[in-house]
């Protein structure tokens, strides 16, 4: 990997050392396990956190083609599933269960692993001490605990595909009673044990990363760096992490009650229930079922909040440096990120308007949920308003950038829809929810995961990713994700249920069938690309461009005023000062001004 | 085999691409980075505009197509209601989609990189941010009105003559009981289920009200424009009783009964004829994950005339009979009703005729 640039970053802080001794010295022996391994330094972290985090996308997109291939072509047979996976595609058909256990592990894997702890995990372990001015994380021993957590969790995780009963197979939203009783469902046996396992250990890790994340912000910022001139990406990172460490401690709690459920014989959400299969009743009274719901949606909700508001920050970044404009509306930005947070902990009963829920309680978080869309609506006029009267560079960074503003358009607005009580009646569960949450947390996170990505490659490995190939990756997926998401929405108007695995005997639903094989083969295709994403991203660790300046995209911001590569301690010498926010392009007929340019006199005022 | 090839076209392809991006690199290089760029830039600035134009083909396109597959008509009162809301939120939403969407990618074509041209510096406006926080606040006023007001309206009180009929979810299938004639719903436990002993609710028959419960599996029949209150229950996981046509769904939750109403507006016989499908039914499905048989969790709403539905009800055993065959008082008991039901609903023919 870039053993070169951490040596040649190194014998760069031992030189400067003689110079400035102020510095904590790097100067103990490191070996390949403290390194690569059980590194501290928030870089190698991030780079653990992104290569997991892709291993995971990979096999998360994956599930995601076999449980299409079912649903786009149901009359076909495929002899190479039986062959990879044995009884759960008896005869090359998928079976049932294993078809749940499919999209159940697709949207845990996703929403958890890649968009959760692959997203934040890496850009908050990346861009937070680079880009306020810090030598690393407030601690980085608990940051590297968060890793391995991760790592561990991701393992449990994965060790329930191989067990005999199966994974999982309840839906990511795991609501009991299905999810307590293995009887009613193979997949909440064993398999629902180690997924409580894992999500304990993903909440460890979550709270141990975002506590690091939230103190190093508040605390580590060097001189002159206050709150408001921090970059957009610094303040979305902080209000993730302030909503992961306050909502998941939630469903941990929800979680462990369902063990209790499981394997105690308590009865929180368990009541006056008939087993089919076993001809039981069990003894369980007085549980409410619909308490786990709200457990999970009091994480659930803001988890679409932690999902994407880094994806938020870092468009904001990408768009202003390659718009050479400042971003519109810094503190309107910062302003419409709180009211997101805030808001984002008063609506987790949205998703529950059809359970029975008292329609007054019901009537408050609609008008709670549609709140919402003034601060989403203010992001994206300010956007546009970055764009407008730019002089736009098209990086592959730029391009995700913009995507993600459309999709986020598209998206959005269909959850104008949903959070309308009324209308949520009709399409609660079908694929008019499934169209909107892939587009406007899915699809959209991803974008600007890949604008973080294609923008900060020079900054981790010293070289640039290929440009060609970012391209056909952008246009592919863009084009890509809204063919396989927009018809989605009729089928939802349809009342088309989601997690069926077949329509065929379906006299309301099976008009789409030629629809499905479409929406399937597009599917594939853009996985494809992704895999080709993969390739060019491992490619150019190795093989890439080099990078040869110290600040290729023409940024203001600290990060590009570190060493090409920079070594444990980011600055060889002393913290740069700060004097400016962090926007200052294209002022007073200058390209850029760094952060760390004193205020000349003659300078105009903003 | 075929599989194979399949691999083998996709590696190619990606060979191929791979090579064409590693030469496109030697490329710039050769031709200088910056005119590289520039001219990447072109081709992606023109690229924006063209998906421009192509979405919003793109989606009148797909308008055009699938517009007619989406179950047309709402066939229930509240349905009305609901597509009503629709239609606003849709006008209101898709003016601000096709405006918004346009302003992103005419401005990334518009303003892309030229060397003439300066960014201008303009960081913030209060009156613009103002604006744009007024605008969408009004807008939201208005949905959430109409919103909250059909919201209310369908949620509220069932009228007090609607026909009573309990639903009651199970993997996977649907059991739906009648009152009978004392219109009560006798007690029922769920420890007293006995599928062996067709009692698959747990009826109590210690309580005499549960002696005239009719209880039905999988097809129920309602009255066209007549108000029907569904008690929905859940025998093991949370259901959901999902009906399309009428655009109502409810969940069905294990010891938490919820109820739901609604008027249906056409008879099932009618949809037929308007859909032009004589395979038509309205159809239960099951909304909720519910485990592995969740898509097979089929129901049908029979929507009768009052006549047929007398006669139909008619010809209903109780549960109770069901249960205990060998008592034929009941039976021979309900045979009568039965004959007398059928003489009541030949009379009403009749009048309906001579009226006319």
């Amino acid at each position: 990997m870039s053993n070169e640039a951490v040596l040649h970053g190194h014998s760069e802080v031992g030189a400067m050392h003689g110079l400035h001794d102020d510095h904590a010295g790097h100067h103990h022996k490191e070996t390949f396990i403290t390194k690569y391994v059980f590194s501290q330094d928030h870089k190698m972290i991030c780079k653990q956190f992104i290569i997991t985090g892709m291993i995971w996308a990979i096999l998360g997109g994956l599930m995601s083609v076999i449980f299409r291939l079912q649903l786009g072509y149901p009359d076909s047979t495929f002899p190479i599933l039986e062959d990879i996976f044995g009884r759960w595609a008896k005869g090359g058909k998928i079976q049932p269960q294993f078809y749940y256990a499919l999209v159940t592990m697709h949207g845990t894997v996703l929403v958890f692993f890649v968009l959760t702890g692959g997203l934040s995990g890496t850009f908050a372990n990346f861009l937070i001490p680079l880009q306020i001015g810090a030598r690393d994380m407030a601690s980085p021993f608990l940051n590297m605990l968060s890793y391995w957590f991760f790592f561990l969790a991701s393992i449990v995780i994965l060790s329930s595909l191989f067990v005999q009963t199966g994974p999982a197979s309840g839906g990511w939203t795991v609501y009991p009673p299905l999810s307590a009783l293995g009887d009613a469902n193979e997949g909440s046996k064993i398999g629902m044990d180690l997924w409580i396992s894992g999500m304990a250990l993903f909440v460890v890790s979550s709270l141990l990363g975002g506590l690091n994340y939230i103190s190093t912000i508040l605390n580590m910022r060097t001189k002159g760096m206050s709150m408001t001139r921090m970059p957009l990406t610094m303040w979305a990172l902080l209000f993730t992490a302030v909503l992961g460490v306050l909502s998941f401690p939630v469903l941990l709690s929800g979680l462990i009650l369902l063990l209790f459920d499981r394997h105690a014989g308590t009865s929180f959400y368990l009541s006056d229930i008939f087993i089919a299969s076993t001809h039981k009743a069990l003894p369980n009274e007085g549980g409410s079922a619909i308490l786990f719901q709200h457990l999970f949606w009091f994480l659930g909700h803001p988890e679409v909040y932690i999902i994407i508001l880094p994806a938020m920050g870092l468009v904001s970044e990408v768009m202003s440096v390659n718009a050479r404009k400042p971003i519109f509306g810094y503190m309107a930005m910062v302003g419409s990120m709180f009211a997101i947070t805030i808001l984002a902990f008063l609506v987790w009963a949205h998703h529950m308007f059809v359970t029975g829920l008292n329609p007054f309680l019901g009537s408050v978080f609609v008008l709670l949920t549609l709140l919402i869309a003034v601060p989403s609506a203010i992001k994206v006029f300010n956007w546009l308003t970055t764009l407008w009267k730019g002089n736009i560079r098209f990086t592959p960074a730029m391009l995700f950038a913009i995507g993600f503003v459309s999709l986020f358009i598209s998206g959005g607005l269909t959850g104008i829809f949903l959070g309308n009580s009324t209308l949520d009646i009709p399409l609660h569960d079908t694929y008019f929810v499934i169209a909107h949450f892939h587009i406007v947390m899915g699809v959209s996170a991803f974008f600007g995961m890949f604008a973080g990505v294609y923008h900060w490659f020079p900054k981790m490995y010293g070289r640039y990713m290929n440009n060609l190939m970012g391209y056909i990756h952008f246009w592919v997926t863009l084009v890509g994700a809204y063919l396989i998401f927009w018809p989605m929405h009729y089928e939802g108007l349809a009342g088309m249920p989601r997690r069926y695995m077949d329509y065929r005997g379906w006299a309301s639903f099976n008009q789409f069938e030629d629809l499905n094989r479409v929406i399937s083969t597009v599917a594939m295709v853009v996985f494809a690309v992704q895999l080709m994403f993969v390739f060019n991203f491992f490619y150019s660790i190795f093989k890439g461009r080099k990078v040869t300046t110290q600040n290729p995209w023409g940024g203001t911001t600290l990060e590009w005023t570190t060493p090409i590569r920079p070594g444990h301690g980011n600055w060889p010498g002393e913290i740069p000062e700060v004097h400016r926010w962090a926007y200052d392009y294209s002022k007073d007929g200058r390209d850029f001004i760094s952060q760390t340019e004193p205020i000349g006199s003659e300078e105009s005022k903003h | 085999m075929s599989n194979f090839f399949v691999l083998l076209i996709l590696l190619l392809g990606f060979l191929i691409t791979f090579q064409i991006a590693k030469a496109s690199e030697y490329v710039s290089v050769l031709k200088g980075e910056k005119k590289a760029f520039e001219q990447h830039n072109r081709v992606n600035g023109f690229l924006m505009m063209v998906f421009l134009v192509l979405g919003l083909i793109g989606v009148y396109w797909c308008n055009e197509l699938l517009r007619g597959k989406i179950l047309g008509e709402a066939a229930s009162n509240h349905g009305k209601d609901i597509d009503r809301m629709l239609y606003i939120t849709i006008s209101i939403t898709g003016v601000v989609f096709v405006a918004t969407q346009i302003l992103l990618f005419w401005f990334a074509f518009k303003f892309q990189y030229s060397e003439k041209r300066k960014s201008f510096y303009f960081p913030h406006d209060n009156r613009l941010e103002f604006f744009w926080t007024v605008i969408p606040a009004i807008a939201l006023t208005i949905l959430v009105g109409f919103g909250l007001m059909y919201w209310f309206r369908i949620t509220g009180d069932a009228p007090k003559d609607a026909l009573q009929i309990e639903i009651t979810g199970k993997q996977f299938g649907w059991i739906f009981r009648y009152p009978g004639k004392d219109n009560v719903f006798g007690k029922k436990y769920y420890k007293d289920i006995d599928d062996g002993k067709s009692n698959s609710l747990g009826l109590v028959w210690d309580d005499p009200a549960t002696h005239d419960d009719i209880v039905v599996n999988s097809e129920a029949y309602i009255v066209v424009n007549k108000p029907v209150k569904f008690i929905i229950n859940s025998r093991d996981v949370i259901h959901d009783v999902g009906l399309p046509h009428f655009r109502m769904k409810m969940d069905a939750v294990p010891g938490t009964p919820t109820t739901m109403w609604l008027t249906p507006l056409y008879t099932t016989e009618e949809m037929k004829k308007k859909t032009n499908n004589p395979n038509f039914e309205y159809e239960i499905a099951c909304d909720q994950m519910c485990g592995q048989g969740h898509f097979t969790m089929r129901g049908v709403l029979k929507v009768v005339t009052e006549e047929e539905f007398i006669l139909w009800k008619a010809k209903q055993k109780t549960n109770y009979a069901l249960a205990f065959p060998e008592k034929e008082m009941q039976a021979s008991a309900v045979k009568d009703d039965a004959s007398k039901a059928v003489a009541a609903v030949a009379v009403s023919k009749d009048a309906l005729a001579s009226s006319k």
